[in-house]
């Protein structure tokens, strides 16, 4: 990790090279983050990608986490790796949920509610978006896709955005913290028939 | 076994192919055995050559991920562990040290050591599991027979340690349950002893083999840079010839005071990635043993009442004691706000965890950076225009785990 000056440093080189993408720098326990736009999230990977002398070439995770009730509420992380200088730096981007400004029901915790109906129908529009990296890094495809599964962002410009890991017809964003656990129910013989329609 | 033979390249001629050009979609899995779990290829087949793959996963999610947020810190240790089946100690150590970390908690010298100590074993089975496997995958089913009995060594010395054999929640926030008993340490000297002899007539049956050596050489070669670019790591990166190890490169536990090397390949073909693989469970074996001659004597867990379970003796003497317990067991201890992001080198690669804290006694996220989740995207650069049946070796070699994967 670069320590907390050589955290600065870099923050203030990226604020000489495109102002005003990085908001704010966090180090904490020994590890380095920069919180940067979500608009210019490219421009700082790509800073942190090209720049001689930093190299943070190796892409290892992109995971997403739901700070509910904060707001903005998605932080998408990218947690960058530096192999020559063996250091490590993550790139944190909040997002704000777009469904929880026009009208509360889309954000509703029930799945069944005809909120989340509306949310699918309303289609990419009612989804918090970010560009995608896949470019940079090709090998973040798999975790986008992971991201857009569990929480609904939708990387633009990535080449197959589809659910990775859940079904494809799944509907909702389970692993969002206003999403209940324990609503699926588990089909066995003896509660077959009182489940109609579950074939369909 | 010449050099010469290995330049031969491997990719099949043009004029080789067959006389039509309609491409033929078949669909792999997802229950076939040489997926080695429950994975989906979908691939496209001009004749026998591979024109694209597309891996689908996710038949074995189960959501461990959501049901982490609803546990305690210490009842997720267990779920973490189901993850990657075959590496249930690393999945610990990723989730117990980014814990440790959050909680700025420095644990013991013997629980580094004994913990150094099960992840190698834990190496060594995994390996195992995976020459067996691939071998059989390849057509030699006698190492699977000859993997799995050593296997089953290294799981009696879990059994002894932790009293159980697989998915053994040895790992505890703190340190390790409990200290290894006695006997333990005269058991694993003789496994130490053994092994290296059995490497030598795994590499006997293998390395003569005219059949295993033209399936593997010169097949799945993927350079170096795509590799990285891709975001692999572990063994496949090693055997292209990047000399990446985190147990080098960002040394936790006692890895900094243990002396081994890092094999790496120099082609980067399947038959590099078996040599890089035996190559390290020679080199577990010496950490094995540096570590057991080394093993410092002192608690096997940290003295942080607030975090770890007291004593059995003392609860019925101690007051304290039993407040702390009945603390611990109900809630579970609560973990400073923030969050951490921990990566060991897993048998696979790099094994990450992150956690996110809210202050409460539970997590608000888990997320493992699975190796296999991110090395099965190598897959399609290495079988691309090859033959089909280089696809079953090529995955052979890859490894992945599908509970890993799909967690």
């Amino acid at each position: 990790m670069p320590d907390a000056p050589g955290l600065e440093l870099i923050r203030q080189q990226i604020d000489e090279a495109s102002p005003g993408a990085i908001l704010d720098t966090s180090f904490d326990r020994r590890q380095a983050a920069l919180i940067c736009d979500p608009e210019r999230v490219l421009d700082v990977l790509r800073w942190l990608h090209d720049t001689p002398g930093q190299e943070y070439r190796f892409l290892s995770s992109v995971h997403c986490a739901d700070y509910l009730p904060a707001e903005p509420r998605f932080g998408v992380h990218y947690e960058l790796l530096n192999m020559p200088r063996i250091e490590r730096i993550r790139v944190k981007a909040m997002l704000s949920d777009p469904a929880a400004s026009n009208g509360g029901a889309a954000a509703s915790a029930d799945p069944a509610a005809p909120g989340r109906e509306a949310e699918e129908a309303a289609g990419m529009g009612a989804l918090p978006e970010i560009d995608s990296c896949v470019e940079l890094f090709p090998g973040a495809e798999f975790h986008e896709r992971e991201v857009y599964d569990f929480f609904g962002i939708v990387f633009r410009g990535h080449p197959d955005l589809r659910r990775i890991l859940l079904p494809e017809d799944y509907t909702g964003w389970p692993l969002r913290r206003d999403f209940p656990i324990g609503g699926e129910p588990v089909l066995f013989t003896h509660n077959e028939p009182s489940s109609p329609g579950w074939f369909e | 076994m010449s050099t010469v033979e290995r330049e031969v390249s491997r990719r099949p001629e043009p004029d080789a192919l067959e006389p039509e050009t309609e491409l033929l979609t078949v669909n792999m899995g997802p229950h076939h055995p040489a997926t080695h779990g429950v994975l989906r290829l979908v691939v496209q087949l001009e004749g026998e050559v591979v024109r694209e793959v597309k891996p689908v996963v996710g038949y074995v999610h189960t959501g461990i991920e959501k049901s982490c947020e609803d546990k305690s810190y210490w009842k997720v240790i267990p779920f973490v562990e189901r993850m990657d089946y075959l590496a249930y100690y690393f999945n610990m150590e990723a989730f117990c040290g980014a814990v440790e970390q959050l909680l700025e908690l420095e644990i013991p010298p013997r629980a580094k050591y004994l913990r150094t100590i099960h992840l190698e074993l834990n190496r060594i089975h995994s390996h195992l599991v995976w020459l067996g496997t691939s071998a059989l995958d390849i057509g030699a089913i006698s190492m699977f027979w000859y993997c799995f009995r050593e296997r089953d060594r290294v799981l009696d010395l879990f059994e002894m340690s932790s009293g159980q054999r697989m998915h053994t929640r040895y790992f505890q926030v703190g340190g390790v349950i409990e200290d290894i008993p006695t006997g333990f340490a005269a058991r694993l000297r003789a496994f130490c002893e053994e092994m290296p002899r059995r490497v030598d007539q795994y590499e006997a049956l293998l390395d003569h083999n005219e059949i295993f050596l033209r399936r593997t050489r010169n097949v799945g070669i993927v350079p170096r840079q795509r590799l990285l670019e891709l975001g692999v790591s572990g063994p496949l990166l090693r055997a292209a010839g990047e000399p990446w190890d985190l147990r080098k490169a960002m040394p936790t536990l006692a890895y900094a005071d243990l002396d081994f090397k890092i094999p790496v390949g120099t082609v980067g073909d399947g038959y590099d990635r078996y040599r890089v693989r035996l190559a390290e469970v020679r080199e577990s074996v010496r950490i094995i043993g540096q570590a057991l001659e080394g093993l410092p004597e002192g608690p096997h867990i940290a003295d942080q009442r607030k975090v770890v379970l007291p004593p059995r003796s003392e609860l019925s003497t101690s007051m304290e004691a039993l407040i702390h317990h009945f603390k611990l067991v109900t809630e579970g201890y609560r973990v400073p706000a923030g969050e951490a992001y921990y990566a060991i080198e897993g048998p696979r690669g790099e094994l990450g965890c992150f956690v996110l804290s809210d202050g409460s006694s539970k997590p608000a996220r888990v997320h493992v950076r699975d190796p296999s989740f991110a090395n099965l995207q190598a897959l399609h650069d290495m079988c691309l225009d090859g033959y089909v049946a280089d696809l079953i070796q090529n995955l052979a070699m890859l490894d992945p785990i599908l509970g890993g994967i799909d967690r």
